[in-house]
């Protein structure tokens, strides 16, 4: 049985000037050890489906319906006791902007510590030795110095690479990973993917790596889900969907990445910006700004297989990509 | 450390001396303290003698160099009305306004910072709304009326507590003090509560604005996501965030507290030194009033040193960025 299945998941805000669904009808699995890419664009939905994951959906947005099923039991239904028995030990999260995560006013052997001791009954100097241990294996040098410090005497690889610790302390069995390399120098960028991709391997994690940035996830996830306003509108092997992308936007969003195969060739771009939740277009949401659409996209697509493990939400899908596969 | 302590200390020493200038010429210039403290009936003669008694027939500047040289080894001469030195008398009152701000700023942290923390907690919630409405009354209503409102309540018409006085004093360290006897401390709470309630509705507004920014903070979420406790979570995370400002705002006030208790002392018949300042000022007793102030700005400025250095402890980036520079 797979570790998390997540069925037709809807997260929506109740704001003052209306509700945004922000997530709504997400449905996706990840078998453990799996490290899945989860792509789209600001306000796409996908940190809030990340929240979701871990029941942190803060007011006034909430999970209003689907099924978050974990390990056999679904945590939407089981309410907030399962998931704070889960938080931090079996389900962890890393966040975006490592120099906020980390309280700036506690030394990091006192945010280790209590990490420890929120799961596991053991003595002070038992949980400082995991702590002590956790930073070794996350690579950073004189972890006993570390501990005694203050997160602003780190630089924010350091600060990532301590927050991947405490998301480690306990060895959980899935890691969402809010896209943990965007605010970090490319170099450091570099090194905290080997790290995580390393860290998997070893331990067996299953990771859910949030990103807006392809070229990151390319060569670190086996599976892609690229979501546009609050759906997943294309799924695959990572490899499959960058070269053969199904859907228009997928398409769209590879072609925008700078690849530097011809000098000074124009970038291709997608037209528009992403819709506002409060004011989704009728139909397929990306039809406003997809050039193949017309009046059957009126009518929004389900998320249907077109292939052996591709999947696409679209009414006029890339499926020459397919066929071209399948002559050659 | 060091450094940064030295460095505060020169701050510290500058204030007072430019405090010493300003007082001296302030108190200069709102009038003849001859001419309140003589019979009205004496002549010329009798003025002119009083006048050089006190030293005041000399030019301004010889004046001040005295008035300096004096400072210089702590003297700031003898109370004109009382004949005695001006500092021993207001340090004999200085207690019981110690006394009275210190429970005070007690009593606005102990209940103002969690009614704060829980209103920024659930804004919108029945309990968060009347504590802000809470703190809006707190803040408009006048202190002196505030504090007339307590005795008629509780001394007059619940007989429960004593509606002025000091009550029965023991000596602590010197001081003598009511915290310490059942009597003292039943004659202190409803002073100490109307000082209090001002400052409280500051604290209240400051814990929550405050909360409400930190809650929303990522390292608040990433505690939640660690598996801690909503208990931790608040009293570990939040707290300790919102009370860097907090405490130096009450740092800062604290001095206001101690050096404007006039109010509070006059309303409960409070014997501390803000109604002895309010004496000398109508009876011009220039070496009280001057002693007074300078007092008063020593305590100002020896509070804010202390709670610069409190706050070095509380925020680690103040404390290792100033070894540093």
């Amino acid at each position: 049985m797979s570790l998390l299945q997540v069925r037709d998941l809807a997260t929506h805000f109740f704001t003052r000037d209306g509700v945004a669904k922000a997530v709504d009808g997400v449905s996706f699995t990840l078998d453990r050890g799996e490290i899945l890419g989860l792509v789209g664009e600001s306000g796409s939905g996908k940190s809030v489906t990340g929240f979701s994951l871990i029941g942190l959906v803060d007011p006034p947005g909430r999970v209003v319906s689907g099924k978050i099923v974990f390990d056999g039991t679904d945590l939407v239904a089981a309410g907030e006791p399962a998931w704070r028995t889960l938080r931090g030990k079996r389900i962890a999260m890393i966040f975006q902007d490592p120099m906020m995560t980390l309280n700036p006013v506690l030394r990091i052997d006192t945010q280790m510590v209590e990490t420890v001791l929120a799961h596991a009954d053991v003595s002070r100097a038992e949980a400082l030795e995991r702590a002590r241990q956790a930073l070794v294996r996350v690579g950073i040098s004189a972890p006993d110095d570390r501990l005694k410090s203050y997160p602003h005497q780190f630089s924010g690889g350091m600060r990532q690479r301590v927050a991947i610790a405490i998301a480690l302390l306990h060895e959980p069995d899935l890691i969402i990973a809010d896209e943990p390399t965007t605010a970090l120098d490319v170099t450091i960028q570099a090194q905290i993917l080997s790290e995580v991709q390393r860290l998997c391997a070893e331990t067996g994690m299953a990771l859910i790596w949030i990103t807006h940035d392809l070229a990151v996830v390319s060569g670190l996830a086996d599976r892609l889900a690229v979501m546009y306003a609050g759906r997943i509108i294309e799924e695959g092997e990572t490899a499959r969907v960058i070269e053969r992308p199904l859907h228009p936007y997928t398409k769209g969003l590879i072609e925008s990445v700078p690849h530097g195969k011809k000098h000074r060739e124009m970038l291709a771009q997608i037209k528009g910006m992403t819709p506002s939740l409060l004011n989704l277009p009728q139909g397929c949401k990306f039809r406003p700004r997809c050039p193949r659409a017309d009046d059957a996209c009126l009518e929004e697509p389900a998320l249907a297989e077109l292939a052996p493990g591709r999947r696409a939400r679209c009414v006029h899908p890339h499926v020459e990509a397919l066929q071209e596969t399948l002559v050659s | 450390m060091i450094v940064y302590l030295v460095r505060r200390l020169g701050q510290s020493l500058i204030a007072v001396v430019a405090m010493a200038v300003l007082v001296f010429l302030g108190v200069y210039a709102i009038g003849n303290p001859v001419d309140v403290l003589i019979n009205p009936e004496a002549n010329q003669a009798e003025v002119a003698a009083v006048t050089q008694r006190l030293g005041l027939d000399k030019p301004l500047w010889e004046q001040f160099v005295i008035f300096i040289g004096n400072l210089l080894q702590g003297d700031l001469g003898n109370s004109f009305v009382y004949g005695r030195p001006a500092v021993e008398i207001i340090l004999e009152r200085l207690p019981a306004t110690m006394e009275l701000a210190f429970v005070a700023l007690v009593l606005a942290v102990v209940i103002g910072v969690p009614l704060g923390v829980l209103a920024g907690l659930k804004p919108d919630s029945i309990g968060g709304r009347s504590i802000m409405a809470g703190s809006i009354l707190g803040f408009s209503l006048p202190n002196f009326w505030q504090g007339m409102l307590l005795i008629l309540v509780f001394a007059v018409m619940l007989g429960w507590l004593p509606a002025g006085g000091r009550g029965q004093t023991v000596e602590v360290l010197g001081m003598r003090l009511s915290l310490f006897t059942w009597d003292g401390l039943q004659h202190l709470i409803l002073p100490a509560l109307n000082l209090a309630l001002f400052k409280m509705s500051l604290v209240i507004r400051l814990a929550r604005a405050n909360t409400r920014e930190v809650a929303l903070q990522d390292y608040v979420k990433f505690a939640r996501a660690k598996g801690l406790s909503a208990r931790r979570v608040v009293t570990v995370h939040v707290l300790k965030n919102i009370m860097i400002p907090v405490v130096t705002i009450l740092g800062l006030e604290l001095g206001s507290m101690v050096a404007f208790a006039v109010v509070t002392e006059t309303v409960f018949a409070w014997p501390g030194m803000g109604k002895l300042l309010i004496d000398s000022i109508n009876l011009l007793d220039r070496p009280l009033i001057v002693a007074y102030l300078m007092l008063t700005v020593l305590i100002i400025v020896t509070i804010n040193f202390v709670v610069d250095i409190l706050y070095s402890f509380l925020d680690p980036r103040v404390r290792l960025s100033e070894v540093k520079g």
